[in-house]
């Protein structure tokens, strides 16, 4: 079957995830890692048999094939990438905070997104609880939703780490901009036990509405659709209401593709991004 | 010349917790004037959770921090006004605000293990030429040689001095020793301690530290505090005196200000009940203590058990919303 070529930009973590996520899709093809320095990631993809450049997003530019790019380097980096990579005609999946495109969750906002060029995929703590923020906003009117995501310390990579308030700001924004709450605020917090923990998700909103039956229903079909693209994402607590105050908590296990189980953080980001590339891909080949 | 130890009071932060996040304008301007005629060095006021810690998961504040800290300034003509800030709540943003409000000095505070997502906080705060400290929480989580790696990374982004918490009041006083004591060896910075009251070794472990070479020590008004509070200020300044050592500090000023701005506002007395010496025997973060007073109450649990488990499962600062998990999961086990 014909299928959607790619291009990761950043060989980390996320970009290598990526990589064993787009080789197991059904609509798209990995075609080049694209690195700055040699570097191990860049050696994984040449080992797996793809496309490598250490030339940067240049090198790229004029491959008429590529289509889409994931860029998993960094907010002022992809600032740079994101006018080469619309000038090229590329669709680009912006794993960073920079924000230049819309806010992607999937499982939300996606129908609504049509011939954009640039997807910003959030936060990781944003893809695991604007859903729910969604869910409980349609069911009851949110006045103010606030996350608190917990990651293993082991699974926060050195640029989750410079730029904690990034993940604090832009969590925040999308729990208003597409969770519905009128106001957001989010938290994040690193824990360092051994074993390390699984990603946990807390989301309280307080609203108008809080009709208990509706409520419940509505976050349970919501983690159903999440569940499609992040197998690994459960409910650890239902919804629970105190007067005014829903709080509902989701554990985010990881499905292992590179990275350990317990990095659920990096793996739902990644997940939804590829969700997000799957689409434009069928729309493509559609046509 | 004796030793100069500079007293940081914290009543209107970590003592904020035990206020239910409820200071007002006016009781803030009380306590404030007052410890500054005391003349404590760094009067520390925020949220108890630090800069933008009002959320649903630690409490509301009654009234607005800034509004507070703005009081504060109003009053305040020697100490330095303070304030937390807990990366990953509060932002640089906050930070500025509290700034153009009147904060001078800053204490930012990670988790023990985890310095390195403060330092472009710090490097913030240096650039607003504010007096910064690097502040690790639930030192009693790692090893002195560890804390040690992580106070390292504080020094090199330009922190004015370390400190050190012991935010669930676990350690033995050689255990705080082994901690100070290594750190002001092997620092170029000085070294702060903070203690809570937990097992009943505040004060001691205070002590313990200033013998270990600490030169910075926290301290609140009748004790204020999370759990069983902090290392009683109006004791720690006399036991410094008795000591020998300088404090700047007027005794009988500090004693007025606990008594009449903050004996007369406190919501319960300041002891060590069952649940608060399970916080320090479990090694479990003070603020814990009232949130999983409330889980108890809601799921007709014990709050000792909630405080246990809490502690098996290794939960850090500011993990308040894994107290309704546990009340969850632990009445759900009881049903089944």
């Amino acid at each position: 079957m014909e299928k959607v070529k790619t291009a990761i930009i950043g060989p980390g973590n996320i970009g290598s995830d990526l990589m064993y996520k787009i080789m197991r899709s059904e609509y798209l093809e990995m075609s080049h890692m694209v690195g700055i320095v040699e570097s191990e990631g860049i050696r994984r993809a040449r080992k797996l048999g793809f496309e490598t450049t250490t030339e940067g997003v240049e090198a790229i530019l004029d491959i008429d094939e590529i289509k889409i790019v994931f860029d998993a380097t960094g907010a002022k980096a992809h600032a740079v990438h994101a006018p080469l990579l619309r000038k090229a005609g590329k669709i680009a999946i912006d794993m960073t905070p920079a924000a230049v495109g819309p806010y992607a969750v999937p499982c939300v906002n996606l129908e609504s997104l049509s011939n954009e060029m640039n997807f910003n995929m959030v936060t990781c703590g944003g893809q695991a609880t604007v859903p729910i923020a969604y869910a409980i906003n349609q069911a009851a009117d949110s006045e103010y939703t606030e996350i608190i995501s917990c990651i293993s310390s082991k699974s926060a990579g050195p640029g989750t780490r410079a730029n904690i308030d990034e993940f604090t700001e832009t969590t925040a924004r999308a729990l208003e901009l597409v969770g519905g709450a009128d106001k957001g605020k989010a938290i994040i917090i690193l824990n360092p036990a051994e074993p390390p923990l699984m990603m946990t998700n807390t989301i309280h909103s307080l609203v108008r509405n809080p009709d208990e039956r509706k409520i419940q229903e509505s976050v349970r079909k919501m983690v159903e659709k999440v569940r499609e693209y992040v197998p690994g994402y459960k409910l650890r607590t239902p919804p629970m209401i105190d007067g005014n105050r829903v709080t509902v908590i989701v554990e985010v296990e990881g499905a292992g593709d590179f990275l350990p189980k317990y990095s659920g953080n990096l793996d739902i980001i990644n997940a939804a991004a590829i969700e997000v590339a799957e689409k434009i891909a069928r729309e493509r080949l559609q046509n | 010349m004796k030793d100069r130890i500079r007293i940081v009071d914290t009543t209107m932060r970590d003592g904020s917790h035990a206020m239910s996040h409820s200071f007002t304008r006016e009781q803030v301007r009380k306590i404030a004037a007052g410890l500054d005629e005391a003349g404590v060095d760094i009067i520390e006021i925020s949220h108890g959770d630090g800069l933008a810690g009002s959320s649903i998961n630690y409490g509301f504040s009654g009234t607005e921090e800034m509004e507070l800290i703005e009081e504060a300034a109003s009053v305040i003509e020697h100490a330095r006004l303070g304030a937390l800030l807990l990366p990953g709540i509060g932002t640089i943003a906050d930070l500025k605000e509290a700034h153009r409000r009147g904060v001078r000095a800053v204490r930012i505070a990670t988790h023990v293990t985890e310095a390195d997502v403060s330092l472009q906080h710090i490097k913030a705060a240096k650039d607003m030429g504010m007096f910064t400290a690097g502040f690790l929480m639930m030192v009693h989580m790692a090893e002195p040689k560890q804390i040690l790696e992580q106070a390292k990374l504080f020094e090199d982004a330009g922190v004015d001095y370390v400190n050190l918490a012991d935010s669930a009041g676990h350690l033995l006083p050689e255990e705080v020793r082994a901690r100070v004591g290594l750190l002001t060896e092997k620092l170029s910075v000085p070294v702060g301690f903070h203690a809570h009251n937990n097992l009943g070794l505040a004060a001691a472990n205070s002590l313990a530290a200033v013998e270990a070479g600490a030169s910075y020590i926290d301290g609140t008004c009748r004790g204020l505090g999370a759990g069983a509070g902090n290392c009683q200020i109006e004791v720690l300044a006399a036991l410094l005196e008795r000591k020998g050592c300088q404090t700047g500090i007027n005794l009988d000023k500090l004693l007025q200000t606990a008594e009449e701005a903050v004996e007369p506002i406190m919501l319960r007395p300041q002891t060590i009940d069952t649940d608060s010496l399970m916080l320090g025997y479990s090694g479990v973060y003070s603020s814990f203590l009232l949130h999983a007073r409330r889980g108890a109450e809601r799921f007709g649990l014990r709050t000792g058990d909630i405080l246990k488990e809490l502690g098996r499962r290794g939960m850090v600062g500011g993990q308040e919303d894994m107290i309704l998990d546990v009340a969850y999961q632990l009445s759900s086990s009881l049903k089944s």
